[in-house]
């Protein structure tokens, strides 16, 4: 049985409240449900409901993961907008939400970009509060180090436009790195020496999947239909604006649709004749086997390429750099590996006899700047939510509170309006390439 | 390891080569607008499937070399040109 309540007024904004059981809307997560649940053996309600796909909707979101689900969040929570699509050619965060190393972080190079992320991280740090999902945000502290002058140059601009804009990041010595982090090698035997590193303290790592499951989770409590399985095969658009969509179950009337498809944005966006400066890259990760507590700050070398933290469950988990050539195939390779190997050993020697459990790659659209390209474009009601590479996963939940926004006020936010698509045909470009990634 | 092929060394290791990017037609710079050029500099097609692309054998014949790529399979094949 499925109840269907048509996201109409009686739903109440910004509560998830109500009955659980077969259907009903999911009830309220709670050390007491924990309790009852587990003593009486009932069943943990679905966290979200299956609906049959309607053929009109207000808003049609392409993409399920973390920004596409938190925009149809905000639409329904911030702006009354309950009438929402969100469409997923695969299930719920198959794509880069499911598939990045799950690092949060505000310090960025631009005013622009730590503002940006700033708010996204204030977002974060009661979001498992405001969805009743734990999301397992676990703030560790995130260490970028410097390994050459013009590396330790940027540091210290990164840490002057971060206090400015009211974000906590210093720059430190290689003394107080090796207090932090006690099996880095911070000598100056190695072959590119620590000369110190951008530390930010409110940094730190959360679980990707919960991220997206409780946005679903909220969303879908609110009425929003998500569609798991449908994929979006054409948009159409007649006389310059949005109708709707074409998708392998059928046909969507919309009068606004969101591409939130990340490494698949350009099929989509080309399907509303819009075109992008985005490429797509792999961008793979690996992971270890758990070993006992023993690295609690995230670990970042953009001079080695690599960066590293270690899971709750006592897993590290490696990062780097993109593939260098463009790619739609999700599939880890052994150059990877070997190059992560070499890098990470360099900066923690005693790591040499771990086992690498399993490796992985998402795709990642890259765009110019390393900033993401959001808000409307030349075919009213088409709005773009992409260019997000290697960054997109920390950005979610202000991802969607400002694409609502410009959504529901049909005006674009402040907070967003220097990453529009029309800033790379007027040279306003906003290069967050230092601080975005650890590319080559 | 993916491998491609290079017109005069043969198949080899993709480590050996620097990806260039898609081909694209270059603008005469003396007669185009700055917003014209941005777009040569910037847009992209970024297809799923086939691509005429440029690659330079960095550690091999050290020549710019055109392919046609498929960006889901990663196979690949000889096209005439340089970019």
């Amino acid at each position: 049985m499925v109840v269907d309540t048509g996201g109409g007024p009686n739903v109440m904004i910004g509560s998830i409240n109500g009955r659980g059981g077969r259907g009903g809307r999911p009830s309220r997560y709670s050390a007491f449900d924990l309790l009852r649940r587990g003593l009486l053996g009932s069943s943990w309600p679905r966290a979200w409901r299956v609906h049959d796909q309607r053929d009109s909707y207000d808003v049609v979101i392409v993409g399920g993961g973390v920004h596409g689900l938190a925009t149809a969040y905000y639409l329904a929570r911030n702006h009354g907008i309950h009438n929402v699509a969100v469409l997923d050619k695969g299930y719920l965060g198959s794509g880069g939400s499911g598939r990045n190393t799950a690092i949060l972080r505000s310090n960025y190079l631009t005013p622009e970009g730590v503002r940006f992320y700033d708010r996204s991280l204030e977002l974060y740090r009661h979001l498992a509060a405001d969805l009743n999902f734990n999301v397992m945000f676990s703030r560790r502290g995130h260490l970028t180090l410097a390994h050459n002058d013009s590396s330790l140059r940027t540091m210290r601009w990164r840490a002057e436009v971060n206090k400015l804009g009211g974000v906590d990041s210093e720059v430190i010595d290689p003394g107080e790195i090796a207090k932090l982090v006690p099996y880095l090698d911070t000598s100056a035997a190695t072959r590119y020496p620590i000369l110190g590193a951008l530390y930010h303290p409110p940094g730190g790592i959360i679980r990707h999947d919960a991220v997206v499951w409780g946005y679903a989770r909220a969303a879908d409590a609110l009425g929003v239909h998500l569609h798991q399985q449908t994929e979006v095969t054409g948009i159409d658009v007649d006389a310059g604006r949005v109708r709707g969509v074409r998708t392998s179950r059928g046909p969507i009337f919309a009068p606004v649709v969101v591409n939130c498809t990340a490494g698949w944005s350009s099929i989509v966006s080309d399907m509303a004749g819009v075109a992008t400066p985005v490429q797509t890259f792999p961008l793979q990760a690996a992971v270890t086997e758990p070993v006992r507590p023993f690295l609690h700050a995230v670990v970042v070398s953009g001079t080695l390429h690599v960066y590293v933290s270690q899971t709750d469950r006592g897993e590290l988990v490696f990062g780097a750099s993109v593939d260098p050539f463009t790619s739609y195939s999700m599939r880890g390779s052994l150059e990877f590996v070997e190059g992560l190997a070499t890098h990470i050993l360099e900066l923690m020697p005693a790591l040499s006899k771990m086992r690498l459990l399993r490796q992985w790659s998402g795709l990642c659209d890259m765009t110019p700047d390393y900033s993401p390209i959001m808000g409307t474009t030349p075919v009213e009601g088409f709005y773009l939510d992409v260019g997000w590479g290697t960054y997109g996963f920390k950005a979610g939940p202000v991802s969607g509170e400002a694409m609502a926004e410009a959504i529901a006020t049909q005006a674009t936010p402040e907070i967003i309006a220097s990453f529009g698509l029309g800033r790379f045909a007027r040279g306003e470009l906003v290069g967050e390439k230092g601080a975005a990634a650890v590319g080559h | 390891m993916i491998q491609l092929p290079c017109p005069w060394c043969g198949l080899r290791n993709v480590v050996e080569f620097r990806y260039v990017g898609e081909s694209r037609p270059r603008p005469d710079p003396a007669t185009t607008t700055p917003e014209q050029w941005r777009e040569h500099l910037y847009i992209r097609a970024n297809p799923r499937g086939q691509v005429l692309e440029s690659w330079y054998h960095s550690a091999g014949c050290r020549r710019y070399l055109r392919l046609q790529r498929d960006t889901v399979s990663n196979q690949a094949r000889p096209v005439e040109g340089a970019e």
